[in-house]
């Protein structure tokens, strides 16, 4: 019985088929961030060219973006991790009715749409402003402030949904063991309580980072006349593609696979197997330890960024250049000897329907059964239509 | 240094239910003290009023003649051992004893020093640098009366620390507990629900049941000259009569419990409440203080059927029926005693041996 039966296969498809819908569109954008065609596309493939990233690297309007974007993420995680704590900590302490209540307040802002945050954000902090006869330059109408205080709202909700789960493993008699050894109550929460928040807070911390950084429905309100990395991404979208945006996407991919790999590297190599293996082998030990492992890393980003900056993709895309313009002399002359006959036949092309329309002809074959919105049809399509 | 405590007339209550009701108690300075009750009879509570965890709705906790209302626990000279001894799981085991110094702002060079010598106290040389979860239960238990005997506090508070033990631990525990109470002279206050526990270690007992202390008295008075019912059911086994007082001379007592001839008890010596003829009683005899009938003649003397047998290697606990009530037998297993199932079997107690008190709530078993 060494055939396996059809159904155990299914598990298998099923994973390929699932991680092939998780990375599939990964996979396409980072092949396109190193073609040449001027479009985010993998076909028709012109050219292997790194000149995306240098664009990227002189496009000072999405790096200023960016800069506005990391200054934001900072200033949420600063407001909305201590918000966050203390809104669980509360939340662990208090009766049961008023924790269902509480905790109906804390959650909101993560169930109103950003839009409306964002919006609201907006007016509240224009009214106060007015209250105060505030100038236009004052914090009140600042897009960078703005946008803290819009994204704290809901990410400090997310921060303390991640405490939440933590402090409901803490137990309480250690703070009580604290006070009863002569700790005042603010001991107790540093040395105690905030010892046993700290991975919850690591991790609070990265979400609130990430969540403010990819945040746009509120931000595109509150940033009012500056940027941020999404509202310049957006509006790239809106004014025209390029594939410096693939580009951005492959820095930002290479960044969480690095970080990825050193963190599992790091747990892998401090795991109580790996101790035992790697106790007689200084070589192993060194060899895998996070911080080498960092390095190796470190000089294989290096060599890239050495290899984009130098990589020369000019003669090619001339080639490539050339051989568009070419094609495009031919379809004008080939355009040039069709027009005179494409005049004789328009009279009957509505009779042709579908299968009408040569090269010569620009529109596709129209779904309504003919050419009648082609600019040649209209004059006489009309009288076959009475 | 020690102190004494003395509880005033403490009432703890928490809304409509009274968890401890009106404890009045003095406990002196380097006593073993014990509170023994079943779970939920506010033994806890009463601790945490000393401790400082509670404030009592009515009525004084004073340490050393000091009004302790309004001060917080952390200001209080008592060191509370808790239930799941609350190590703190991140630091390692001298960092958990020296945490009582490092809050007080001790540099670290002496709290070390510190640490080290309380280790040796408690028979773990050498062992600071682990990590909590490195040791074994009996371990931690030392580490955490370590960790509050840092500071020399004044009374040492334990709250059941035994309880998570397995049984050879918990034996071995306890001596050593009464050792190191020895050895440093403290007050201790030790709760349980583990009668063994209090009897074996505890200077003097407290019994509680729903709030009220019982009986405050040695393991001897408690179990020998229980007060109450409850008291007399709850420490130890015992087999309880209902029965009428004949007679009392004030020596000894006439009960008729509907098992033939009257049974002849001792009064009372430790001038529990006094018995009238006419009265209802509970008539209590021990397991131990029943004996096989040797001949006719002995007083307090009726006739049993055998249920059942226990065997439990140095003792057997034998079930015996006496008109339609069970009543337990403890027989040292010396090869003497055999029980023919099928007859009749004469049981006798002493006079002194047995305990008749007012009727009331007996302990749950």
């Amino acid at each position: 019985m060494k055939m396996k039966s059809p159904t155990a296969l299914i598990p298998g498809l099923y994973l390929t088929l699932f991680f092939a819908y998780l990375f599939g569109p990964l996979i396409i954008m980072v092949i396109t961030a190193f073609n040449s065609s001027t479009f985010p596309r993998v076909s028709p493939w012109e050219c292997f060219t790194t000149d995306w990233f240098g664009k990227l690297a002189s496009d000072d309007k999405l790096l200023s973006g960016l800069g506005n974007s990391l200054l934001i993420g900072v200033g949420v995680v600063c407001v909305a991790i201590p918000i966050g704590l203390a809104a669980a900590i509360t939340l662990s302490q208090v009766g049961p009715k008023l924790r269902a209540a509480l905790y109906t307040i804390f959650i909101a802002p993560i169930l109103v749409p950003g839009v409306v945050i964002g919006l609201s954000t907006l007016i509240f902090w224009d009214r106060i402003g007015t209250l105060f006869n505030a100038p236009y330059e004052s914090f009140f109408y600042d897009g960078t402030f703005l946008t803290i205080f819009g994204q704290v709202t809901f990410i400090a909700a997310y921060s303390m949904l991640v405490f939440l789960s933590r402090i409901q493993r803490f137990d309480t008699t250690l703070t009580e063991a604290a006070l009863d050894m002569g700790a005042t109550p603010t001991q107790a929460f540093v040395k105690v309580l905030l010892p046993f928040m700290a991975p919850a807070i690591g991790s609070a911390t990265v979400l609130a980072f990430l969540a403010s950084l990819e945040n746009y429905n509120t931000t595109v309100f509150t940033i009012v006349s500056s940027s941020t990395f999404t509202t310049v991404l957006s509006s790239k979208v809106r004014y025209g593609l390029d594939p410096s945006i693939s580009a951005v996407a492959v820095i930002i991919i290479a960044i969480t696979l690095i970080g990825a790999i050193i963190y599992e590297c790091r747990n892998r190599y401090y795991s109580k197997g790996w101790a035992h293996v790697i106790a007689e082998r200084p070589a192993l030990k060194i060899a895998t330890h996070p911080g080498t492992v960092a390095v190796i890393l470190g000089a294989l980003t290096l060599a890239a960024v050495l290899f984009i900056q130098n990589h020369d993709s000019s003669v090619c895309t001339a080639q490539v250049l050339e051989e568009k313009r070419a094609l495009q002399q031919q379809l004008m002359e080939q355009q040039s000897i069709n027009s005179p006959q494409q005049a004789v036949p328009a009279p009957t092309m509505p009779n042709l329907g579908p299968l009408g329309g040569d090269e010569g002809s620009a529109s596709a074959p129209s779904p309504f059964g003919n050419n009648i919105f082609s600019p040649e049809n209209l004059g006489t399509s009309a009288p076959e239509g009475n | 240094m020690t102190k004494e405590i003395s509880l005033e007339h403490v009432w703890v209550e928490f809304g409509e239910f009274t968890a401890v009701h009106k404890a009045n108690l003095n406990i002196a300075g380097g006593e073993f003290f014990s509170f023994l009750g079943p779970s939920g009879c506010g033994k806890t509570t009463l601790l945490r009023c000393i401790s400082g965890f509670q404030e009592p709705t009515r009525g004084k906790v004073k340490i050393g003649g000091q009004d302790m209302r309004g001060v917080g626990p952390n200001k209080r000279p008592t060191a509370l051992i808790f239930q799941n001894l609350a190590l703190f799981p991140l630091r390692t085991v001298a960092d958990n004893i020296a945490f009582p110094l490092e809050v007080r702002g001790v540099d670290k060079k002496t709290r070390r020093k510190r640490a080290d010598e309380l280790l040796e106290l408690i028979a773990l040389p050498g062992q600071g640098d682990k990590k909590v979860s490195e040791l074994s239960g009996g371990q931690k238990q030392r580490v955490a009366i370590a960790r509050a005997l840092a500071v020399e506090p004044d009374i040492l508070l334990l709250d059941e620390p035994l309880s998570a033990l397995d049984l050879k631990l918990r034996q071995h525990m306890r001596t050593e507990l009464r050792a190191i109470q020895k050895q440093v002279g403290l007050t201790f206050i030790y709760i349980t629900h583990d009668q063994g526990e209090a009897l074996t270690m505890s200077d003097r007992i407290a019994v509680m049941n729903k709030g009220k202390i019982e009986q405050i008295g040695d393991g001897k008075a408690i179990y020998d000259h229980p007060t109450t019912s409850f008291v007399a059911s709850f420490v130890g086994e015992n087999n309880v009569l209902d029965g009428t007082v004949l007679s009392n001379d004030g020596k000894t007592m006439k009960i008729d419990a509907g098992l033939g001839t009257p049974f002849t008890v001792e009064n009372h010596p430790a001038g529990g409440p006094a018995l009238a003829p006419g009265d209802a009683c509970h008539l209590f005899v021990r397991p131990e203080a029943l004996r096989l009938s040797k001949d006719d003649s002995a007083i307090n003397q009726f006739e049993t059927n055998f249920v059942t047998e226990e065997f439990e290697g140095n003792m057997r606990h034998i079930v015996m029926n006496a008109s339609g009530t069970d009543l337990k037998l403890s027989l040292i297993n010396d090869g003497t005693n055999a029980i023919d199932a099928n007859t009749p079997v004469k049981l006798d107690f002493a006079p002194e041996m047995g305990i008749a008190l007012k009727p009331g709530e007996l302990a749950s078993a």
